[in-house]
């Protein structure tokens, strides 16, 4: 009983959020002279409206999944990680090029092979920051924002330079992929399996924050990191291998954007994942169970925005308008809710 | 053609269905293909990668489409800003499922591989044209290319210039060293050495498609060096031309008439014209015929165009440019022939070789031409 409770209580101030944004996003079409009405029936028709909706806006959804992550794990041990994507990028091309020189070996050896590159990638870059956090006292927000354009930047450099393949004229990429190594749907779905690793990567995080001793001592770290000093917890370790774990997340949304959508990279990677992950992670307050809802909402907004152009004419900015919208008032709704403490 | 067969009958399918009133049917026929069966017109997606009013690429699109629009029996769904992930493949389904596109224009260059050629595969009843011209045999033959050569335009905008000029400096601010744009720089100063020989072409790469802050310090940067005209090649010359006409100095256009934003400088533009090959392509549908799957012209097919001349334009710059159109309106103009050295001085084209318009050998340049400042 107690549990559904919670649930309940955890509920209100998203339907809250919900009901205020639908409110004065109807009121903002409306006062640009668009119909409100249907314009709020089409939001929830492009998002969740149909079969072919849900898997419009699962597509969307997964790579935030990963990127979210890069924010939520370090954020438990008390990090504002905001650099997911340089590590989405630099983890993108790695597996790009796994994926090239290793083309003769067996599929599995090389999706694992792209994975593993990619997830160590990501992990070093994030791992910067967090390593310049707790050996110089830099401000890990501020160092992996900077990382973030110093990491495209070395993207560009070696995809339009030494990584280059010849035959991509107009548009600089990597070699592509062999079809064989590529990442299909889900049976019965017009969904990539990257959906299903995102969920299984968020489950896998919030076992590890919730359900292990590396987690509690995370948990710990990013609540008080004196006292947990104190404890004689190895605070610096700690913070390093939550950068390191949430780098190497963001590195892994690179290998499915490259394996299951693009083929090769290119600068389509650095299309935005990275930062929509920013916030998603805050709207759930860093629990990685929440962001895979957060996620499915950012996408949902992405189909609906779509079907919003299409049958009102109404202006890309606007959809800009709903999200801005809906994430300020989950996060203020959050803040009226909380009754004192964190809970998770 | 199977496809063809397989297209027109759907059509036909639909006329007839529609002529039936089959209203109980339709309860399970999917809402796209209902609403594209009530109105009984071809509807055309048009999918831009950013704002549709931008001064740039994405405005001369969107003016096309909304040419389209006047066109009778055809309706249009637009979708702006557009990144080039799997959100471009979910919107041209999503055209397809609910809207009943029988047409769809993907407009941005990376569009095409893999998002293009994927949908065209999985609705093969539905034309895609792509505008970029990639397409070739054994793709999707529902899929198509159409593409413009800008080039043309690009050259008499360097005649302009030359004739404008007074230190000789002009000044290109472009996105990426991708042969698309190198052909544009190189006809650029082609164009202005053919009427002053002293001309120099100082480009700066800003690195990507649509960095405004970049654009405004090249463009200041340039001036600063004494550039007194300026051009560009980046997905919207607004801060380029409004950057040029703050500080006093000459602009030629791109892909729209900017005219309005530099009403002094604007010296002419090269500008798109989408509607002549968006016309072609819709028509060809509506007459049930295959796609057209290769599609380009320069100014004598009136793919592209120039923007009126500029109150700074002189009188003989102005017929010396005109005489010029005229051969390429006849088609017998050739802009890129030997002896031509690149900026290094190692011979890019020999001589007595000619390359003309629709020479393949030019889609891969990767020089820039003697008389450039910069390097690729």
């Amino acid at each position: 009983m107690n549990m559904y409770r919670q649930a309940l209580d955890s509920l209100r101030p998203i339907v809250a959020a919900i009901v205020v944004t639908a409110g004065a996003f109807a009121l903002f079409v409306a006062a640009s002279g668009y119909p409100a009405v249907e314009a709020l029936m089409l939001v929830g028709k492009g998002a969740f409206g149909s079969g072919f909706a849900w898997q419009n806006t699962l597509s969307r959804a997964a790579p935030i999944m990963f990127t979210a992550l890069c924010v939520a794990v370090p954020a438990r041990a008390g990090m504002v990680i905001i650099g997911g994507e340089g590590a989405l990028a630099l983890g993108g091309l790695a597996a790009a090029m796994v994926g090239v020189w290793w083309a003769s070996r067996p599929v599995v050896m090389v999706l694992a092979g792209m994975a593993l590159a990619a997830w160590v990638t990501g992990g070093l870059w994030i791992g910067i920051s967090g390593w310049l956090r707790y050996r110089r006292g830099v401000n890990e927000t501020i160092s992996s924002l900077l990382l973030a354009y110093i990491g495209q930047a070395v993207f560009n450099f070696l995809v339009e330079g030494w990584l280059r393949d010849p035959a991509s004229l107009n548009k600089p990429s990597t070699a592509p992929l062999d079809s064989r190594d590529m990442i299909g749907n889900i049976p019965g779905m017009e969904v990539h399996w990257g959906l299903a690793w995102g969920v299984l990567a968020c489950l896998a995080a919030w076992w590890l924050l919730r359900h292990t001793v590396f987690g509690f001592a995370i948990d710990i770290v990013g609540g008080n990191p004196r006292a947990a000093k104190m404890t004689g917890l190895p605070v610096g370790r700690l913070m390093l291998a939550a950068s390191v774990l949430g780098g190497g997340f963001a590195g892994l949304a690179g290998m499915f954007e490259v394996a299951a959508v693009q083929g090769c990279a290119n600068a389509d990677l650095m299309a935005g994942y990275g930062y929509q992950g920013i916030l998603v992670s805050f709207a759930a307050r860093h629990h990685p169970l929440g962001v895979i809802a957060g996620a499915i909402l950012i996408g949902g907004l992405g189909a609906s925005n779509s079907l919003l152009q299409r049958h009102l004419d109404l202006p890309d900015a606007a959809a800009q308008v709903l999200q801005g919208l809906l994430f300020v008032s989950l996060l203020a709704f959050e803040t009226l809710n909380r009754r004192g403490g964190r809970h998770a | 053609m199977k496809e063809m067969k397989y297209s027109a009958s759907r059509r036909n399918w639909l006329r007839m269905m529609a002529a039936l009133g089959a209203g109980a049917v339709s309860q399970f026929i999917p809402d796209g293909v209902r609403q594209a069966m009530a109105a009984s017109k071809l509807v055309v997606g048009a999918i831009y990668v950013g704002a549709k009013d931008d001064f740039g690429y994405n405005q001369s699109q969107a003016e096309a489409a909304a040419a389209l629009r006047k066109l009778p029996g055809v309706r249009v769904v637009e979708e702006e800003r557009v990144p080039e992930t799997i959100a471009v493949q979910k919107t041209m389904e999503a055209m397809v499922n609910e809207d009943g596109a029988g047409m769809v224009f993907a407009t941005s260059f990376g569009y095409f591989s893999p998002y293009v050629l994927k949908v065209a595969q999985e609705y093969p009843s539905v034309d895609f044209s792509h505008c970029g011209g990639l397409w070739k045999p054994g793709m999707p033959k529902n899929a198509g290319s159409f593409f413009g050569y800008i080039d043309e335009c690009v050259y008499l905008n360097g005649m302009a210039a030359a004739y404008a000029s007074k230190s000789k400096k002009l000044g290109f601010v472009a996105a990426k060293p991708i042969p698309q744009v190198l052909r544009n720089i190189n006809a650029f100063l082609l164009g202005a050495r053919s009427v002053n020989p002293a001309c120099t072409v100082s480009v700066i790469f800003t690195g990507d498609w649509s960095l405004p802050v970049k654009e405004a310090e090249a463009s200041n940067s340039l001036v600063d060096q004494g550039v007194d005209v300026l051009t560009c090649h980046v997905d919207s010359p607004k801060v380029v031309i409004e950057t040029a006409e703050r500080r006093g100095i000459y602009c030629c256009g791109y892909h729209v008439n900017q005219a309005v934003l530099a009403p002094k400088g604007y010296l002419t533009g090269a500008e798109w014209n989408w509607e002549t090959p968006y016309t072609i392509l819709v028509n060809n549908a509506m007459a049930g015929k295959p796609m057209i799957n290769f599609l380009r012209g320069g100014l004598k097919e009136g793919f592209v165009r120039t923007s009126p001349f500029g109150p700074a334009v002189s009188a003989k710059a102005k017929q010396h440019s005109l005489a010029v159109k005229a051969r390429m309106m006849a088609g017998d103009f050739v802009i890129f022939k030997g002896p031509l050295l690149d900026n290094s001085g190692k011979t890019v084209i020999p001589a007595g070789v000619v390359q003309a318009q629709r020479d393949e050998v030019l889609e891969s340049m990767n020089y820039l031409v003697d008389g450039v400042i910069g390097h690729v």
